[in-house]
């Protein structure tokens, strides 16, 4: 007993932070992580093949697609416009539809509980890994969209939307700017994913609900009957992208993509709350 | 320190209709390697769930070394170490980084000292060669040996152990029992459920006994073993007259064999007593044996399974 005495955890400090260490190694580290950051790189890398290749086409195809032989940066916002609708959020549904329902299928739930973690303290860093991952998703295309673009087209002064031009660093910041802007783009749904995860022990369950719910959304978006909807839709900012390619910056839309993610974050992570710190863990 | 190191009052969970436990009061003293018996799908995880807060119980109250589950429960639980339902791991991770992250899990241990402790936890389970290994590499066995070292990253004053000895081999069995004791010797009350009654029998000082989700039998052993029913038989050439003398002595006796008699001892009747009673009215005794002094034969009684011990 004495033994268990001067160890005494009751005199230890208190680390809040180890825990979300642990998950973000424990995240990046898993081959499933890396398949799908690589599978994100290999957008940009095709696209910029493609248009080497067999030339930019005719005015048809992705946003931007046009101007990629004239300056290569162009193939990160190609690159981001075509992860937009469907690989991010879908990368991203497999992340936060694992978060519980993962460690409640492995039984790792349990001994995370006992070790122990309070729950609050679980969804937390669940949700912070998921916004961790948005993060190295979106900047994953944006890097590799630079590169490749850098490696195989021309790379010079933009002309922005509003006529104005910026240099080389200038456009690497918007670029910057773009893959944050669809991280926070992102954070609602991660929201939603944590909370279907919290339903189930089932994590494909989880997963398969998220990406519906993030393609029932752009669905709903695109249909002019339901227009009053559209502002409160998730996705609804998504596709924003030009915005950024404006001078000034059209913080505008920014600030509402913003409030409308934290608005999707408060619900669905009080609903997650009220349901993990109540459930069972009988798995 | 006088406090139980468990201590369950009216502990109650439904499942739908289902009592799965029901009205459990339980007290475990510490120090004590307390055996918690019953046979499948009696409640013993259900109940060990409870304990450690990961299902909250429809009514009762649990205490864990004197504080009130769950409001204490992040003071609490790092001075407990836990095996519930069998390990879990991330197979993905070897066997060190799995207690890594259940060490970091843990806000109040020091990352200064995890290296140091993850080693002595896999040297004392006999993992330390294996400790590199991906977990889904692992045998049945060595996962539950890591799931004991995971329950001994750090000092404990209270182990919960669930079927601790399941798909363990034969040394692994003995190594854990082994390991209990040493445990147990160093001042850590040890909580180990099982259905296995040879294995409690060997282990403990204390038992309980569950059945369909309600307590039965608890105390030390040695209670258990005096509250078995007892019998006594006795091989004689002379049947009848034995009989006879064991009637008069207030016993209910029969005749399964010509050459045997068998009753059940009653409470203050001495075999030694009847043996003079027998040999004073000129039976011919062979042999004379109480028998059903085994907790097996308790065990069996109380939960009301397996072969008919009188038949
Ligand atoms: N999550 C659950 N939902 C519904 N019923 C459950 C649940 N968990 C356990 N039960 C039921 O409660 C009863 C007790 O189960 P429990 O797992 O506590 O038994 P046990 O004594 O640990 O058995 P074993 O020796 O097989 O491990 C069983 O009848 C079981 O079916
Ligand atoms: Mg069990």
């Amino acid at each position: 007993m004495s033994q268990a005495e001067t160890a005494g955890p009751t005199a230890a400090a208190v680390r809040p932070l180890a825990l979300l260490g642990s998950e973000l190694a424990t995240l990046f580290r898993r081959w499933r992580t890396i398949t799908m950051l690589s599978a994100l790189a290999a957008v940009p890398v095709l696209i910029g093949i493609a248009v080497r290749v067999a030339g930019a086409g005719s005015g048809r195809g992705p946003a931007f697609i046009g101007a990629i032989t004239d300056n290569g940066l162009f193939v990160a916002f190609t690159a981001i416009a075509v992860s937009i609708p469907v690989f991010l959020p879908m990368t991203l549904a497999v992340v936060a539809g694992d978060t519980i329902a993962g460690e409640a299928s492995l039984g790792t739930l349990r001994y995370l509980l006992v070790a122990p973690s309070g729950r609050l303290r679980i969804l937390l860093v669940k949700y912070a890994a998921c916004a961790a991952f948005a993060i190295a998703a979106t900047l994953t295309v944006a890097l590799f969209g630079c590169l490749i673009g850098a490696i195989l087209f021309h790379i010079g002064p933009v002309t922005l939307l509003s006529g104005s031009q910026v240099g080389f660093w200038g456009f690497s910041g918007r670029i910057l700017l773009l893959a944050l802007y669809e991280t926070v783009s992102l954070l609602g749904l991660a929201a939603i994913g944590l909370f279907a995860s919290t339903l189930t022990s089932v994590p494909v369950g989880a997963m398969a609900a998220t990406i519906v719910l993030a393609a029932v959304a752009q669905v709903v978006d695109a249909l002019p009957q339901l227009d009053w909807i559209h502002p409160w839709l998730f996705s609804h900012y998504w596709l924003g992208i030009a915005d950024v390619l404006r001078s000034p910056v059209e913080w505008g839309s920014f600030l509402s993509n913003l409030w409308l993610q934290l608005g999707y974050l408060a619900v669905f992570g009080a609903l997650a709350y009220g349901r993990f710190t109540t459930k069972d863990i009988a798995s | 320190m006088s406090a139980a190191a468990i201590r369950a009052t009216g502990l109650t969970k439904l499942f739908g209709a289902q009592r799965a436990v029901d009205g459990l009061d339980l007290a475990v003293p510490r120090g004590s390697i307390y055996g918690f018996l019953g046979p499948n799908g009696s409640g013993k995880t259900t109940t060990i769930r409870m304990m450690l807060n990961l299902i909250s119980p429809s009514s009762g109250t649990v205490e864990l070394l004197g504080e009130p589950m769950p409001r204490a429960a992040q003071r609490v639980l790092p001075r407990v170490g836990a095996l519930v339902e069998g390990p879990a791991f991330y197979p993905f991770l070897s066997g060190r980084d799995n207690l890594v992250r259940f060490d970091a899990a843990d806000t109040r241990s020091a990352p200064a000292t995890r290296r140091a402790r993850i080693d002595t936890a896999l040297e004392r389970v006999g993992l330390a060669h294996a400790a590199t290994k991906k977990v889904h590499a692992y045998s049945l066995g060595m996962k539950q040996r890591l799931g004991l070292a995971n329950a001994l990253l750090r000092p404990r004053e209270l182990l919960i152990l669930d079927e601790p000895s399941n798909g363990l081999d034969p040394q692994g069995t003995r190594e854990v029992r082994s390991l209990i004791r040493a445990l147990a010797a160093d001042g850590t009350t040890v909580f180990v459920s099982s259905h296995l009654l040879g294995e409690i029998e060997q282990l403990c000082t204390h038992a309980a006994v569950m059945r369909a989700g309600t307590l039965v039998a608890s105390g030390t052993l040695d209670e258990l073993r005096s509250q078995a029913v007892r019998e006594v038989t006795v091989t004689t050439a002379d049947p009848d007259a034995a009989a006879a003398v064991l009637r008069g002595r207030g016993l209910s006796p029969s005749i399964p064999a010509a050459d045997r008699v068998e009753a059940a001892l009653p409470d203050g009747v001495a075999v030694e007593d009847l043996t003079a009673a027998l040999v004073a009215a000129g039976v011919r005794v062979r042999g004379i044996a109480a028998t059903g002094e085994s907790l097996e034969d308790r065990f069996v009684a109380l939960t009301g399974e397996g072969f008919d011990v009188a038949g």
